[in-house]
């Protein structure tokens, strides 16, 4: 989230897409109701009438997977009815900036597309450049090539009509959500969009995350109080996973995973520090030098310096593309060997999971750590298979839960919380981070004694976190935080700071290239400092009455609750909306007040030191028009892969650089109806963490499938009857609920059934039943790999599997 | 207005775990909040399930728990719960949660117990065997036809962290680039 839970009570408008907070994140609805009895109006889009929309001043159906015709239209309504924010799209966005001549768009392509490979050549999308080497503007955004024009241009298509028959929408439910959340364009109105896996798990997700923030950049949203970017995050500490690098392409703090051609450090920074030479850009990234250097000494300690590269080449550095279902994919051939599951349960989590339990079998070795017996880890005595024919070696190891061990989480609003440890683990149960520790110390070990392949990487691994039993969590803290390896005299403008060796980074606005400070994870810095654990502080003042809570824990970046917030004020620095004031400049003490600024700098409209307020781009404007996207700088309506429409709004049917595997089917004939997958209140995830306690298992204890009262009368099927779902990947069973939460979709004048369930299920634990996931395709965004979990065809048909 | 079968369910649940319904303990219900938890320790934590990060306090008696409930001072939930938060305390107190570890041989149909020595060693040394054997120094790129330095684990992946504490994440993460993986992924991927 660009903003914070509690920010929600500041809008005007709350526009829901792609998300069920009323559901999955209910207590959110405690600041979203704030917002509307203080006049704020609720909007829910989604293809089911959910908890969230029953609460909603304004709901529209939308057929799934039809985000960006739906997106795309608001955009035209807004630049078509002059709602967008003017002043903020001419300064902050780079509606201004013109592109190249090679750019352009036809017949539902982009140009310069390599139909061998199916890739784009992204170059041709590039900014004009003037003699100074920073992109050409027009500020009046009339020229032709001003991405404001293009922008006009490409969404005029997205006229309210073809919209409406895209998306099945009604045309009035649609005027009225446009109509309301386009007023949040004027200055003294802030609308927030939220969304979750709605949004994200389409062949086209990054997309719809980027027509998203385009209507909130179009309509002055972002940087203010009440408004954002707001994803809501579906587990307790994805977000703080995420911040850690926990995927193949990220290193900590987003810094970028070596690739292959990054063959040193210098040619590492060379390729992912971004340059601008335009010098009222902030550039942030331009510091990344500072902080992979900073990681490094992190990790490999004294053993890290300037003459060996701070040991660099130990990292892996990757060729190609190890995302989840790469790997699944590379499993299925029997080409892993290993694999450990922290918490994580890929037998019902990911898509096609009967492939995925098929390929879990194809390992050598098996390690899960959770705090229960999982479908992942009983894979191997699964219903249908003699654990005779599976020859996969298992650990399955008890973890302590949350309440067992002491440490941080990241919340969606990017807070570190501190959580205590209230008693022993259970039984012999012990916490992630003493298994981890264990992993390690006994590698070390192992590679000390025995010597083996490139040992280093291991051997001279900086691991000091105490002698306890436990590893000290609170010096892993300290390390994520940062230190001086060095004293430190430190010049900053009119102040001279000094630093022992060993001293905490107050922030990592201090940290340097030439290993004299040492940083776990860069965005973390300032989180654990000389005046303690920030994470655990509960001081629950709130001086500007936004709900900002300064001094209750620590958010990243710097204790900043809205980040963007110098796009809350003009560029003379005077809040857009005088009633939310989240920064303001105050001239005569030279400096920012209220939540930490985004960065120091004076206003932008200083002709010296001024800045512009998007600082972690090079061009430092919010991108209206994109350069690094895969499948191109405008978001473009493609339909899902299996669709049961052809796509109106050109002859492209889905992503063209999406790579369509076999297993997908849109034959109507035998998949007739338009399957989706979603989570509830009362179970979480794969169901590991509810499925055994009886208190959920009361509330929901059956898998279920959700049809409307049409469908059910059409297939002569009765509340609670067994139903078979079908799609090419697999069938499951499942119990009848019929609803009129559910309704089928207008697709070219004929009416779509859909069919909705929740993925929570499996044969492990209390309460069991079939698994969603193993009706899902393995088919994913081109940005991404997310899957599309959200839009696939299936069959319905009476009776259980036994039938 | 009336009442769902669920929403019923829910405040039976609630009630019966002697959770505060609504708002600060004064304001609570007839368990009258200081004879309550008299005697008792609190500690805060956060909420496991999604990441709206609610507050909420454990109490203790002699070492083991004894009430979960909603953090009143917690400016999020302000001691608010929904169903799954309410349901900690059957995460913290439940005779399904594993205890002891498990193995499983090759072939085999049942698990058998172990300790975490035999285990810990045993997984080091089937890592440090896939490590040996599938660690690539070099790979060649297609594209220009040349080999490049990449020092990386192939045989084996990582998985998983959403679950994790930060500084647990950050280890993970440190070990797993440490051994060489680059297949190292988790729940964000979907």
């Amino acid at each position: 989230m660009t903003n914070h839970w509690i920010d929600l009570k500041n809008s005007d408008s709350i526009f829901i897409i792609g998300c069920n907070p009323a559901e999955n994140h209910p207590i959110s609805f405690k600041w979203i109701e704030e917002a509307m009895d203080s006049g704020g109006k609720l909007i829910v889009v989604d293809p089911r009438y959910t908890r969230s929309a029953s609460k909603a001043d304004m709901y529209a159906q939308v057929r799934p997977g039809t985000d960006i015709a739906f997106l795309g239209g608001m955009i035209n309504y807004a630049l078509q009815n002059n709602q967008i924010h003017e002043e903020y799209v001419r300064e902050y966005t780079n509606a201004t900036f013109l592109v190249g001549e090679t750019y352009d768009f036809k017949d539902g392509m982009f140009c310069s597309f390599d139909d061998q490979e199916k890739t784009y050549d992204l170059k041709s999308w590039a900014y004009e450049s003037g003699t100074d080497g920073n992109p050409k503007r027009d500020l009046s955004m009339k020229n032709p090539r001003s991405v404001y024009q293009l922008l006009k241009k490409h969404y005029s298509r997205y006229d309210v009509d073809m919209v409406c028959s895209i998306t099945g929408t009604k045309k009035e439910d649609y005027l009225k959500v446009a109509k309301n959340f386009c007023a949040t364009g004027r200055p003294d109105k802030a609308g927030t969009i939220l969304y979750a896996m709605g949004i994200t798990q389409s062949t086209h997700g990054t997309q719809n995350v980027r027509a998203v923030a385009m209507l909130q950049m179009l309509l002055g949203n972002i940087g203010i109080a009440g408004g954002g970017v707001n994803a809501l995050r579906g587990e307790s500490n994805v977000q703080g996973s995420s911040d850690y690098g926990l995927l193949f392409h990220l290193l900590p703090g987003y810094l970028k995973s070596p690739e292959f051609d990054n063959t040193d450090l210098k040619a590492y920074v060379e390729k992912w520090t971004p340059k601008t030479k335009d010098s009222k850009s902030a550039n942030w990234l331009g510091n990344t030098p500072k902080y992979i250097t900073s990681m490094l000494k992190a990790w490999y300690g004294d053993n890290a310096t300037a003459a060996n590269d701070f040991c660099y080449s130990y990292l892996p550095k990757r060729m190609g593309n190890y995302a989840y279902g790469k790997i699944m994919e590379k499993m299925g051939k029997g080409e892993l060997e290993g694999l450990v599951c922290m918490g994580m349960n890929p037998a019902v989590g990911g898509p096609d999971s009967g492939n995925a339990r098929t390929a879990l079998g194809k390992l050598k070795w098996l390690v899960t750590v959770d705090l229960w017996e999982t479908e992942t880890s009983i894979f191997w005595k699964r219903p249908g298979v003699n654990p005779k024919d599976i020859q996969t070696e298992v650990f399955m190891l008890p973890a302590a839960s949350s309440v067992e061990k002491e440490g941080s989480i990241s919340n969606s609003g990017r807070w570190a919380q501190w959580r205590y440890k209230a008693v022993e683990p259970v039984g012999k149960s012990m916490s992630d981070l003493w298994i981890i520790d264990q992993f390690y110390k006994r590698m070390k070990n192992l590679y000390t004694k025995d010597k083996g392949v490139f040992p280093e990487p291991i051997t001279k691994l900086s691991w000091n976190y105490g002698n306890g039993h436990e590893p000290d969590v609170h010096l892993v803290a300290k390390e994520i935080n940062g230190s001086f390896t060095k004293d430190m005299t430190i010049i900053d403008k009119d102040k001279t700071l000094e630093f022992k060796a060993g001293d905490p980074v107050p922030m990592f606005k201090h940290l340097q290239a030439d290993g004299s400070t040492s940083c776990g994870c860069w965005i973390y810095s300032g989180s654990y400092t000389k005046e303690g654990n920030q994470m655990a502080r509960r001081d629950d003042s709130d001086p500007t009455g936004l709900g900002m809570f300064p001094k209750w824990s620590w958010c990243w970046p710097v204790n900043r609750r809205i980040i963007y917030n110098r796009a809350s004020v003009n560029p003379a620095g005077e809040p857009f909306n005088p009633k939310r004031i989240v920064i303001a400049w105050d001239a005569t003490e030279k400096k920012w007040k209220g939540d930490i600024p985004d960065g120091p700098w004076p206003p932008m409209k200083d002709d010296k030191e001024g800045k512009y307020p998007f600082i972690m781009l090079p061009e430092g404007h919010a991108r209206l028009y994109a350069l690094d996207m895969k499948d191109g700088p405008f978001p473009e309506h493609y339909e899902p892969v299996e669709s049961p429409a052809r796509n109106l709004m050109s002859k492209v049917q889905n992503s063209p650089a999406v790579k369509i595997p076999k297993n997908v089917s849109s034959d109507l004939a035998k998949f007739p109806f338009i399957g989706t997958t979603y989570r509830m209140t009362e179970h979480w995830q794969t169901g590991g963490m509810t499925r055994s306690l009886p208190w959920l298992n009361e509330l929901v204890p059956d898998m279920f499938v959700e049809m409307s009262d049409t469908l059910a009368r059409l297939k002569g099927i009765k509340k609670g009857d067994k139903v078979r779902v079908t799609t090419e990947r697999g069938t499951i069973e499942a119990v009848a609920l019929i609803t009129s939460r559910l309704k089928p979709f207008n697709v070219e004048g004929k009416m779509i059934e859909q069919i909705g369930m929740p993925w929570h299920f499996g044969y492990a634990g209390l309460s069991t039943g079939d698994s969603a996931n193993l009706l899902t395709p393995t088919v994913g965004c081109i940005n991404t790999g997310i899957p599309e979990f959200k839009a696939f065809l299936c069959n319905l048909e009476k009776g259980g599997n036994k039938a | 207005m009336g009442m769902s079968r669920r929403q019923f369910l829910q405040g039976g649940a609630l009630t019966a775990a002697g959770i505060a319904l609504s708002g600060t303990p004064s304001e609570a219900n007839a368990d009258a909040p200081v004879t309550r938890i008299k005697g008792l320790k609190a500690s805060t934590t956060i909420c496991p399930y999604c990441a709206v990060g609610c507050g909420l306090l454990v109490h203790t008696k002699d070492g083991k728990i004894v009430n979960i409930e909603g953090d009143p001072k917690h400016p999020i939930n302000q001691g608010a719960l929904c169903s799954k938060g309410s349901s900690l305390y059957q995460v913290a107190v439940n005779d399904r949660r594993l205890q002891k570890i498990m193995y499983r041989a090759p072939g085999s149909d049942t698990f058998v117990e172990k300790n975490w020595d035999w285990a810990m060693d045993r997984i080091a040394l089937r890592m440090k065997e896939t490590r040996d054997k599938t660690f690539k120094a070099t790979e060649l790129n297609k594209k220009d036809n040349k080999e490049y330095v990449v020092n990386r684990t192939d045989g084996m992946a990582f998985f998983g962290g959403a679950g994790l504490d930060n500084e647990e994440c950050y280890l993970w993460s440190k070990f797993a680039r440490a051994m060489g993986v680059g297949q190292l992924e988790h729940q964000a991927r979907l």
